[in-house]
């Protein structure tokens, strides 16, 4: 699956491997993780409350649109987090919806 | 010891503030979410895909470096405490989330520089993948180096529209449409005004001219949009000011509307708001000097009123200086009175730039029954129009209340403008009637976790 962003500035920096949905992929040290993912795929995370896939709005941590869930139970803002190695990201199979029961 | 003077923001008015602080001998505590200080305006990339300042910033690099090197001048008089979200205010103490978990913060004297968010209206394929607001895409490019798309459109209402397309269009980004949903009538209006701030003016012109060299193709006025796409955004499809309708290829759309204020910490702390006609946004009463309508609680830049990052400077800098006059410190009066003058020609700039750039409220009349107004929560615009003409919703809170637009994660930041317009247009009223959501902590999403702690 395509991925919706494109680098329009390459850089040198150490790869970062990270896992989607259980496919490796490999993000750069400094990239957040909104850009790590939809360099690979087209969402962020389906929509809990109807149809349709969400990949993030503001990129500025406002309007909370790209939650996402990690595989250690994790759920983080993709546009305010910076990518660490390892990190197991779930767009298919993930509950979002569930941090607004705690 | 004395409880602290505490900045919330390390944007431009935050650092500008701190370090007229710092100087006076008061050491600010300043808090801020993000990794490094710059607020949205001068972000700075993670320092793992740092670049060169002119090839982030452009004409504003000289203004982005002198913001960044504020906290290094000011070494050991600003406490600078990033990645820390201060999600509610009561009283004199704030409930403050950082890295470490959570904690209370109780001030003295609170100094309010939390910026902007790009104001969002919605239209039919707005929550598709690929849809980011003008104020997104630039922070893709700027802050991660990377495009929203490879054939990008871009629609706006603001200025921000053409500083954007120059952007990308720069990176070598395939533009395929910059449209504007403000008539340039507005703008042909208001070049006297607009020349009243010269350097920013010819900027702007600057930027449109070397859009239109470009070729990129471009229109005003236009009376509707809608993305189109399976799964993703495959199209852009819009109604000129004539009527006829057009479509173009993409597989991203960068769309928003002008900027509003980020002042749900003003609402927390009990400041008065008031409606500014012109913008048609809500706006905590603030001064000249920058002094809230609560008593040692003062404000300045975006978060406040729009007025940009040069404005937010010059308030950051002031409204200091009336903190420190209140407690009772020896302000140099002249440097006072450059600054008040310096705003006031902004402010003449700014009411220009307005009118210029109107809000374009039929956008958000033409939004179809079937349509998101809500993204976090999938409200439609016909629920909500039902909850006003069924229901007698024709307050924002009431209707929030009956219709949940408003109460997902983002609190109202994204839905509210649009809302508040379409309850004003289905129960006949004037906008201002129909009140502002008010803001509930956390003003963000925390762990339950930390919140327990």
């Amino acid at each position: 699956m395509a991925g919706l962003l494109r680098r329009a500035v390459e850089r040198r920096s150490a790869d970062v491997p990270i896992t989607i949905d259980g496919v490796s992929v490999r993000a750069k040290e400094g990239d957040l993780l909104i850009t790590a993912v939809l360099l690979h795929r087209s969402s962020l995370r389906k929509f809990e409350f109807g149809p349709g896939d969400r990949a993030g709005f503001c990129w500025m941590g406002a309007c909370q649109d790209c939650w996402v869930a990690l595989a250690d139970g994790r759920r983080v803002r993709a546009c305010t987090t910076i990518v660490e190695p390892g990190m197991a990201v779930l767009v298919e199979h993930a509950d979002v919806a569930g941090d607004r029961h705690g | 010891m004395a409880d602290p003077v505490v900045i919330v923001g390390a944007g431009p008015a935050g650092l500008r503030a701190a370090e007229t602080l710092a100087r006076a001998g008061i050491v600010p505590i300043v808090l801020d979410e993000a990794e490094r200080p710059g607020g949205q305006i001068y972000r700075q990339p993670p320092p793992a895909a740092a670049r060169d300042a002119s090839a982030v910033y452009g004409f504003e690099a000289r203004k982005a470096e002198a913001i960044h090197r504020v906290l290094d001048a000011c070494a050991g008089r600003i406490d600078y405490r990033p990645r820390t979200l201060v999600w509610n205010v009561f009283g004199n103490r704030l409930d403050v989330l950082s890295r470490d978990g959570h904690s209370e913060l109780s001030f003295d004297r609170l100094l309010l520089a939390t910026g902007a968010m790009d104001r969002v209206l919605p239209f039919p394929g707005w929550t598709l993948p690929g849809v980011t607001t003008l104020g997104g895409a630039q922070i893709a490019l700027k802050s991660q180096g990377v495009a929203i798309g490879e054939r990008v459109a871009f629609v706006g209402g603001g200025p921000l529209l053409p500083l954007v397309v120059h952007q990308y269009a720069k990176a070598g980004v395939q533009i395929v449409a910059a449209l504007d949903a403000t008539p340039f009538a507005a703008k042909v209006a208001q070049v006297a005004g607009l020349a009243t701030a010269p350097a920013t003016f010819a900027k702007g012109l600057w930027y449109t001219a070397r859009n239109r060299l470009r070729g990129v193709n471009a229109a005003s006025a236009i009376r509707a949009l809608r993305a189109e796409g399976n799964g993703r955004v495959e199209a852009l499809v819009w109604r000129d000011a004539s009527g006829a309708e057009h479509r173009v290829a993409c597989d991203a759309i960068g769309a928003s509307f002008g900027l509003r204020p980020e002042a749900q910490l003003a609402d927390l702390a009990g400041c008065r708001f008031v409606h500014q006609r012109e913008s048609q946004l809500w706006l905590p009463e603030r001064s000249a000097e920058g002094r809230s309508s609560v008593a040692h609680v003062y404000l300045a830049g975006d978060g406040a009123s729009i007025g940009g990052a040069d404005v937010a400077e010059l308030q950051g800098r002031r409204t200091a200086l009336a903190l420190l006059t209140d407690l009772g410190r020896d302000v140099d009066a002249r440097e006072a009175a450059r600054l008040d003058r310096a705003l006031a020609r902004q402010a003449r700039f700014r009411r220009s730039l307005d009118a210029a750039y109107p809000f374009p409220r039929h956008l958000v009349e033409a939004v179809d029954d079937a349509e998101l107004v809500c993204r976090c929560e999938g409200i439609t615009a016909g629920t909500l129009r039902a909850a006003v003409r069924e229901r007698g919703a024709d307050e924002a809170n009431r209707a929030k209340a009956l219709t949940r637009v408003g109460m997902g994660r983002c609190q109202g930041r994204v839905c509210g403008e649009a809302a508040a317009a379409l309850i004003a247009q289905c129960a006949s009223a004037d906008v201002e009637r129909i009140g502002r959501l008010r803001a509930q902590p956390p003003v963000k999403p925390i762990p339950i976790v930390a919140g327990a702690a």
